[in-house]
């Protein structure tokens, strides 16, 4: 799957040959995962991660549909090796900024999931007491929070990542977009920026086929999203988004690069998201064989599988784990339960910084 | 040259003068804009600035005023004060999204500071037409967790730009460009930092408060020395140096002495802040005054070219001065 996009990539471009598998018929992925540099306790490590995601997402779910949430809620079912595997390529001191859908990504770097579950009721937790339904920024994580406009949230990684070196700190940020968001202006503008100033800066661009409901041939004449790595003159590559282990590796190398001074990346990860854009979105605008086709390629499942066949856990770890996750996210669920609404008048409050010396804004 | 003297010097550069005090004492004020390297910026606001701070904080861009102003957000997120160069103010719409939904919002949001300034030239009278020429603080002063100021003065340019560089709020910076090589003001040699939220009584009088400002400030000076001279007419000059927040407080205490306000603003009339300077003082002060509040704005059409209709779309002293006589006869 991988392969540097170069201008030499400009024929598979204009006709779509040897391209992913984002559909049945075409090049099918491996089932074989990628060869990796991580120790079996590391790919323990993500697998419990991958479920941690899937199991706190479908809590979410059931939440919603019995009426116990505050607004939407947006499974990444299906995208969790490409939240788990990237954010896990990056050290503690590098910048993530995560979209809605990369739960995964935001439980690697420790955000707990009862924050998670008490800002979906809409609970006085955390920095900005649900006065936004986002995850907000937490700078103690080295997290910038979501912004809904696609592509907006990647000038701003790439701000903070430039403010970062001109303290001379080497942090490396990540980012992530849809296959829908690179058709916006602000991730052209954003990726051109980041090219010229050489911003030490990983974009993942999450491919799952659907912007909320329109496929990807409405949206772009290119297939793979890497290839508009060229015409930014950056690095680009697609991987298997639903192998863990390629994410990882991929977005290793591009951190690797970013570190060294080597500029920003643009990695593809040609996934599926298994649920629709929302949870009252029921995606019936997905052909049953695409559907069918993607789910064989589970990314848990398959990760799973990996596991067994290298003897890496046993059915007892498995269960073991299934028991602590659920665990986990009941005691997640009962705090937010118990957690307080704000009070009426915080709609006022915070609305600018107070100046030092408690001047008046 | 950067330090200050005694001579006067132009509105333009005591915004130079400003910046370059500003980046002076603090490392982490940093400069992005389109042209605003070795070319020192359209106007030459920047001029000689990347000699003096290096390109790594003067950084020109790509035409990309969403990335600069996104990429503004994240770097005031990591502890440095950007100043965003907009060539021109009307260009600032290009990045509405990154400014008004994402940066404004981000501390309401997050509980985050976000110590930015976008500057730029903004304002009619010189010929530029629909796309160099517009006052946007209509469609920008009701941004929540946005800052708006806009100097009439050299030395109120010198000061609002150092006290928005040291705010840890997002500010919008409005420079008049008819004003920039039009008036001079000599500078302090020390201090010199005008509060954001503090108006001016630019001109006393007891007969009416003109309220006003930017480059309309000169144009009411002007008018009221004609309706001193030919009416008899004491006019109040207010000059509100921040649009938000706004200093009721002074409006409010000129309104009860005169017991007239026109308000005068180079905007549209539908939707500008002249009109939410006029609701403020018909909710809080009515019983005080003897006429209605009267507005004097431009017209609700675009920015015109040729001279004539620019000339007819803006307001001017024989039209201010009209309009006074008008409040002080009802």
């Amino acid at each position: 799957m991988r392969r540097p996009a170069t201008p030499s990539t400009f024929e598979a471009m204009r006709t779509g040959k040897g391209l992913g598998p984002l559909y049945p018929g075409e090049e099918p992925a491996s089932e074989r995962l990628a060869a990796t540099s991580l120790s079996r306790d590391q790919q323990w490590q993500l697998y419990r991660y991958m479920r941690l995601n899937r199991g706190a997402e479908d809590r979410l779910s059931n939440l919603y549909r019995r009426g116990q949430l505050v607004g939407g809620a947006y499974s990444s079912r299906g995208q969790e090796a490409t939240s788990v595997g990237s954010a896990y390529a990056l050290e503690p001191q590098d910048i993530l900024g995560p979209l809605i859908r990369n739960l995964g990504a935001q439980l690697v770097r420790g955000v707990e999931p009862r924050q998670t579950f008490a800002l979906h009721m809409g609970k006085a937790v955390g920095a900005n007491r649900a006065k936004d339904n986002l995850p907000p920024s937490d700078l103690s994580k080295n997290i910038i929070g979501p912004i809904a406009m696609l592509g907006a949230l990647i000038p701003v990684v790439g701000g903070a990542v430039l403010a970062a070196r001109m303290k001379g700190e080497r942090r490396v940020g990540m980012t992530y977009i849809g296959d829908g968001g690179t058709s916006t202006g602000d991730f052209h503008e954003a990726m051109n920026l980041a090219a010229v100033l050489e911003l030490p800066l990983v974009v993942i661009a999450e491919h799952n086929g659907y912007a909320y409901s329109t496929p990807t041939a409405q949206q772009m004449k290119v297939k793979d999203i890497a290839l508009k790595a060229v015409g930014y003159g950056i690095a680009g590559e697609t991987v298997d988004g639903n192998d863990v282990l390629a994410v990882y590796e991929a977005c290793r190398r591009a951190v690797t690069r970013a570190r060294n001074g080597g500029g920003p990346t643009l990695i593809e990860a040609k996934t599926f998201r298994m649920k629709g854009h929302a949870e009252h979105d029921d995606a019936g605008y997905v052909p049953a064989e695409v559907r069918a086709h993607w789910e064989a390629r589970d990314p848990i499942a398959r990760f799973e599988r990996h596991l067994r066949e290298r003897a890496f856990a046993t059915d007892g770890d498995f269960e073991a784990l299934g028991r602590e996750i659920d665990g986990e996210i009941e005691a997640a669920v009962q705090f937010a339960m118990e957690a307080p609404l704000p009070a009426a008048e915080e709609a006022a409050e915070g609305v600018f910084e107070p100046l030092p010396g408690g001047a008046r804004p | 040259m950067s330090e200050t003297t005694n001579q006067p010097v132009t509105y333009l550069e005591a915004i130079r003068q400003g910046l370059w005090r500003e980046m002076e004492e603090d490392s982490t004020v940093f400069l992005l804009g389109e042209d605003i390297a070795a070319f020192g910026g359209a106007f030459k606001v920047t001029a000689g600035m990347l000699d003096r701070f290096g390109p790594e904080r003067v950084i020109n861009t790509p035409i990309a005023e969403s990335a600069m102003l996104g990429c503004a957000l994240g770097a005031a997120l990591w502890g440095m004060r950007p100043v965003v160069e907009m060539q021109f103010i009307d260009f600032l719409a290009c990045g509405f999204d990154q400014l008004v939904n994402n940066a404004a919002t981000q501390r309401y949001r997050a509980g985050t500071a976000v110590p930015m300034v976008v500057r730029g030239p903004a304002g009619g009278g010189v010929r530029g037409s629909a796309f160099h020429s517009q006052n946007p603080e209509g469609f920008y002063h009701r941004a929540p967790g946005l800052k708006v100021v806009a100097p009439a003065t050299a030395e109120d340019a010198y000061g609002l730009i150092r006290a928005a560089v040291r705010d840890p709020n997002p500010v919008l910076y409005l420079e008049h460009k008819y004003l920039y090589r039009r008036i001079k003001g000599v500078l302090p040699t020390s201090g010199g930092l005008v509060p954001i939220g503090q108006g001016r009584v630019a001109r006393p009088g007891r007969d009416l408060s003109v309220v006003t400002w930017g480059a309309m400030v000169h144009t009411a000076l002007d008018a009221a020395g004609r309706l001193a001279a030919e009416e008899g007419i004491e006019a109040e000059v207010l000059d509100l140096r921040t649009i938000k927040p706004m200093d009721d407080e002074l409006i409010f205490a000129s309104a009860k002495k005169t017991g007239r306000v026109l308000v005068v603003s180079e905007e549209p009339r539908t939707g500008s802040v002249a009109g939410e300077v006029a609701a403020r003082v018909a909710e809080e002060v009515f019983s005080w005054l003897d006429a209605p509040v009267a507005r004097l704005t431009c017209l609700d059409s675009p920015v015109p070219f040729s001279p004539p209709l620019e000339d007819f779309y803006l307001p001017n002293v024989d039209k201010l001065c009209a309009k006074a006589l008008q409040l002080c006869r009802y």
